[in-house]
């Protein structure tokens, strides 16, 4: 048999479990990511998207499960393997979270400096051929992240994430806090830069708007647990009444019902 | 039954806060051995540490220097022993004051900017970003900082901090209290050993160690926002402190205890 069953996932959670003293955040999550797909996770606040995200980047332990990139399990790596895994990844954090003791530049090549250590004046070339290709002038280079709008701050974390060309780009509420027209053209440089370096993305949001554009197959996560997965074309049709009031935003369903009965 | 509870619950956190800053020391140490290493972020440490802190750290041993001399022939003079005073205000800045106030007054500005800094660094996901970029925090953020202050504490701080207070008595002696600067330097130079000069740099790479810890193991481990940050500040500022003014008694203890 040939097809895509064949194809190793470039991420694979299974059995996902993570709590924070009784609260269980992860109830044993199960999801795939392949090779050069998009993958929207969907779902509220406090629903565990954020946690996920963190689980497989290696920022929080999982009590138990199995995270798998490229085939190879990642949960108790330390030391060399983890940063041989964390070389495949690149990250846009809601808030940017650009180090602001360091200037914009410094902050997009920080990565080629700190662990490449590629040449001063090669890094910043680098850095401003990205500032570039996410639609900022190199007049940006030099300033400190302070001095941007939230909407370039996202930019230049953009530029970041895709600097040192990962194979796999994690996007974190990526058009939090943006108004509608940055918000579509973060969404519109996400896709650009991520076929462009040809890398497989998995995001986190609760913005429609963005999981429209920038997914291939989107996912919901429900009180720590994946409760739909699905191509994007067939999210408005997917009968699951969950998802449903979710995408449409409503006050009436299962949602609010199980939250009132908390 | 509740109030041993309460008890064994406050035995048991201590315990382990003790043990999780054991730990954050011991890696912060190891850290400095191991590979990678990142000279410009321990070099800009150094200025910020060393250099930036040189004008209050001047300005205090100056007045402190000044006011103990002027403390010292006045209470010499009850029983004429206003001569002593070259020699107690060598000793006193040397051994005790120079490094003691010094190690306070960078406890005050430099453990609470570091833990300021990377408090905020938590809460708005900056060293969780570091880590994404390959790099370990760890190295690139507390070993320097830790390295940096250890280093310039004694070899820049507290020698500036003993020359100048020094100096601050001899102004005084000689301008307003009638001693010859000749005489004064001679018996200042005579009485100054130099177990007196180790013990003060001993102190001051002590004090260093304890200071950048503090600063960097409460703002690394800062929760909950803005008030969490500013809980870390002090918490830092307090513990380096209290930390100074006990390991002082212990490098004196060894150093001086007959």
């Amino acid at each position: 048999m040939t097809g895509k069953t064949d194809i190793i996932p470039k991420i694979s959670l299974k059995g996902l479990h993570k709590q924070f003293g009784n609260k269980v955040v992860l109830d044993h999550v199960d999801l795939d990511v392949m090779p050069g797909e998009s993958m929207v996770i969907i779902g509220g606040s406090g629903s565990g998207k954020s946690v996920t995200l963190k689980c497989i980047l290696g920022l929080l332990h999982p009590e138990s499960g199995s995270i798998k990139v490229d085939g190879k399990e990642t949960v108790g790596l330390t030391g060399k393997a983890r940063k041989q895994v964390q070389k495949k990844f690149g990250m846009l954090f809601q808030g940017a979270a650009l180090f602001d003791s360091l200037p914009v530049w410094e902050n997009v090549a920080f990565g080629l400096l700190a662990e490449r250590k590629v040449g001063r004046e090669e890094a910043k070339e680098i850095a401003i051929e990205k500032l570039r290709r996410v639609g900022l002038g190199p007049d940006v280079a030099d300033l400190s992240p302070a001095e941007l709008s939230g909407g370039m701050q996202k930019r230049v974390g953009l530029a970041r994430a895709i600097a040192d060309e990962p194979e796999i780009i994690f996007f974190d509420e990526p058009t939090t806090g943006l108004d509608p027209i940055m918000a579509d053209v973060i969404n519109e440089l996400i896709v650009e830069c991520v076929k462009d370096v040809g890398a497989t993305a998995l995001t986190i949001t609760h913005d429609m708007s963005s999981v429209r554009k920038i997914a291939d197959k989107v996912a919901m996560i429900y009180e720590g647990n994946i409760i739909w997965t699905g191509e994007k074309d067939n999210i408005d049709h997917c009968g699951n009444a969950y998802v449903e009031q979710f995408i449409h935003g409503s006050a009436e369903g299962p949602i609010q019902m199980a939250l009132l009965k908390a | 039954m509740n109030f041993l509870a309460v008890i064994g619950r406050v035995v048991f956190s201590f315990l382990q806060a003790a043990g999780r800053l054991a730990i954050f020391a011991s890696t912060a140490i190891s850290h400095i051995i191991s590979p990678p290493f990142y000279p410009r972020a321990l070099m800009r440490q150094m200025i910020t540490i060393g250099y930036y802190s040189l004008p209050v750290v001047g300005l205090t041993a100056l007045f402190t220097g000044a006011a103990l001399a002027l403390n010292i022939y006045e209470g010499g003079s009850r029983f004429n022993a206003e001569s002593a005073l070259p020699s107690i205000v060598v000793i006193g800045i040397v051994r005790e004051l120079g490094p003691v106030l010094c190690g306070l007054i960078v406890a005050g500005r430099v453990s609470a900017s570091m833990a300021a800094e990377l408090g905020t660094m938590r809460v708005t996901e900056q060293i969780d970003a570091m880590a994404t970029l390959s790099t370990d925090p760890f190295k690139y953020l507390i070993t320097p900082r830790i390295l940096a202050t250890t280093l310039m504490m004694p070899l820049m701080l507290v020698i500036v901090s003993d020359t100048i207070g020094v100096f601050g008595g001899f102004l005084i002696a000689t301008t307003k209290l009638g001693f010859n600067p000749g005489p004064y330097i001679s018996t200042t130079m005579d009485f100054l050993e130099n177990i007196d000069i180790i013990a003060s740099l001993t102190k001051a790479a002590v004090f260093g160690f304890f200071i950048s810890l503090m600063g960097c193991y409460h703002g690394f481990y800062s929760r909950g926002g803005a008030q969490g940050v500013g809980v870390s500040t002090t918490n830092a500022v307090v513990s380096a402190c209290i930390l100074i003014l006990l390991s002082n008694y212990i490098v004196t203890e060894m150093f001086f205890a007959s």
